[in-house]
Parts: structure tokens; sequence; C-alpha cells
């Protein structure tokens, strides 16, 4: 069982963990959607002034805010005391790739130094358009989508909403577009 | 009392994306080459299992913890909105190599620099909802 805990989980342990997560939350009257959060956050900071968009109740989107902070302190204690080793067992073709495109795959943690590191960083204005540029779509996505990886591709396709399928189609279009023809060309 | 349920279930799906690195860059950049099953396998499990959820509850007629009938509601079909929206947020997955979940994971663990990635995150939100009437849905 320790042993189990230092290890990487196996995708068969953490799915159907994720499912009881969407569960736990549905029997807790909410619903399993990360992204509502980043839309909570700007009522709170008060952009309903400038958007109906944002004029709502967002106290009674508490419950989500303290399940992201949760889920800061998961990502804590996880790394922190169950995690002895953090570099990633990637298939070997993606360690040929990654090379080939400029991204090293030797004593790397969770995240390519390449983009994430911002002290010792020769691409420094790089890393942060892409963290930025990358972050701004993410949060523009999700909202024009009306949800992300948890509330189209989990929870969406558990109910079985073509619509969440689509999203699903789209998230892989974009996916597959960066990876393919524009990672190749940028570092 | 009930935020502290919320918190548990925060703190457990942390762990989990954590232990299982689905919240490392370099499993999202092996998904999108296909080289490897594992973000497969961790999706889709959790949306069979899911399925076989969601089908007790509706079948079984449970409800919430605080014995309210649970409600399904369908999404409206906006097929547009679906399709732009999720290609948008697919490039921004692919480049941050996190989605709004692995983004708080990863701050926890101490990649600090994601921050960005949320900040503008919360921006691109914002922008969402100043320019929605604007796009097709």
């Amino acid at each position: 069982m320790n042993n189990f805990l230092y290890e990487p989980w196996p995708w068969y342990v953490a799915g159907p963990l994720i499912s009881l997560i969407m569960f736990a939350l549905i029997i807790g009257g909410k619903t399993f959607g990360v992204s509502s959060n980043l839309r909570t956050i700007c009522s709170a900071c008060g952009a309903g002034k400038i958007s109906g968009f944002f004029d709502f109740n967002w106290k009674a989107q508490t419950w989500n805010l303290v399940f992201i902070f949760g889920v800061l302190i998961g990502g804590y204690i996880a790394s922190n005391f169950m995690t002895p080793d953090d570099s990633i067992s990637l298939a070997s073709a993606t360690v040929d790739k990654l090379n080939s495109i400029g991204i090293s795959t030797e004593n790397q943690g969770y995240v390519p130094r390449e983009i994430f590191d911002l002290n010792n960083n020769a691409q420094l204005g790089l890393s942060i358009f892409l963290l930025a540029i990358g972050g701004f779509l993410v949060g523009f996505g999700t909202r024009y989508a009306g949800g992300c990886t948890s509330g189209h591709a989990i929870t969406g396709l558990s109910q079985l909403q073509i619509g969440s399928l689509i999203a699903v189609i789209g998230f892989f279009i974009g996916g597959l577009i960066v990876t393919h023809f524009i990672y190749p060309h940028i570092f | 009392m009930k935020q502290l349920y919320f918190l548990f279930w925060g703190i457990v799906f942390g762990i989990v994306l954590i232990k299982s690195e689905v919240a490392s860059w370099f499993r999202i950049y092996e998904m999108f080459q296909f080289d490897s099953f594992h973000m497969y396998g961790v999706i889709g499990s959790a949306v069979i299992f899911g399925i076989i959820l969601t089908q007790v509850i509706k079948r079984m007629k449970i409800k919430s913890i605080d014995k309210q009938d649970l409600v399904f509601v369908d999404k409206d079909f906006m097929p547009k909105r679906y399709i732009f929206g999720g290609i948008i947020f697919g490039l921004g997955w692919a480049l941050t190599g996190a989605c709004p979940g692995p983004m708080f994971a990863l701050f926890g663990a101490g990649y600090y620099s994601i921050l960005i990635a949320i900040i503008f995150a919360i921006l691109g939100t914002l922008t969402y909802g100043i320019i929605k009437d604007k796009l097709p849905h």
C-alpha cells in the first residue's frame, strides 16, 4: 500500500476516481466543472459592472472555489509527500519527438523548463508569451464552449450529451493543431 | 460544514491529477501525439464509470446528501459554440499543457509559473463575457 501511494497511479485507478469525484459533487447537489470558477472569480472581482454575463450571485458558487482551493492543496500534498520521483516515464516515441523540437526530457519534472522556468531561461519572453496566450485561450475557449475537460469530457459525456461530444472533438482539433503544426516551429 | 465536503473532494482531485500525471505538460503532449494509452485510459475509464454512476443516480432516484431530488438538465444544443469554443480551448490546452483543474494542482505542486496561465485564463473568460454577444453560438 505504501508503495502504491508513492508510485505513479495507472489510468484504471485515476479514471474511476475522477468519476467518483464527479458522483460526489452531483450527490452534493452540484456539478463537476472547474472552468466555471474563472467566471465566478471575474464576478467576485466586480466584472458584473461591465458585462451582464458576470452579474450573478457568485456567492452561490463559493463551494466550487472551495473545491479548487482543495485541488491546490491536493497538488501540494501529492507533490511534497507522495511523489519521491517526479520524472514522467514517457513513451519513447514522444521522447524522440520532444528532443527533435528542442524540448529536453532529462531531469524534468511535470512541466518542461523550456516553457515554465522563468529564472534560467534564454527565451523568457517566449515562455511568458506561451503561458499567457495559452491561458487566455483556455479561459476564453472554456466559457465559449460552456465547459472544459471536467464539464464536457467527463460530466457531459457521462450524461451522453451530444454537445459535449462536439466540444471534445473541438478540444482535440485545437490540441492537434498546436502539437503537430505549431510546436515544431517555435523552440 | 458543508464546504468541508467540497474541500475534501477537491483535495482528492488534486492528488489524483498529480499522482496520475494528468497534470503533466508532457502527458498532454504525448496524448496529442497518440503515443501512449495513458490519458485515453484515464478519460475513457472516467467516462465509462461516469455513465454507469449517472445511470445509477437516475434509475435508483438517488437523492442529494441534503435529501433533495437530483435533476439532470440537458445542455442546449448549440453546435457552433461547442466546436468553436472547443477548438479555442484545445489550442490553449496544448500550449499550457494544462486544463483548468491541473492548473490549480500544478500551482499547489510548486510550479508557480502556471500562475501566469491562470491569470490570463481569468482574463480570457472576462473577454469572452464582454464580447460574447458578437460571437456565433
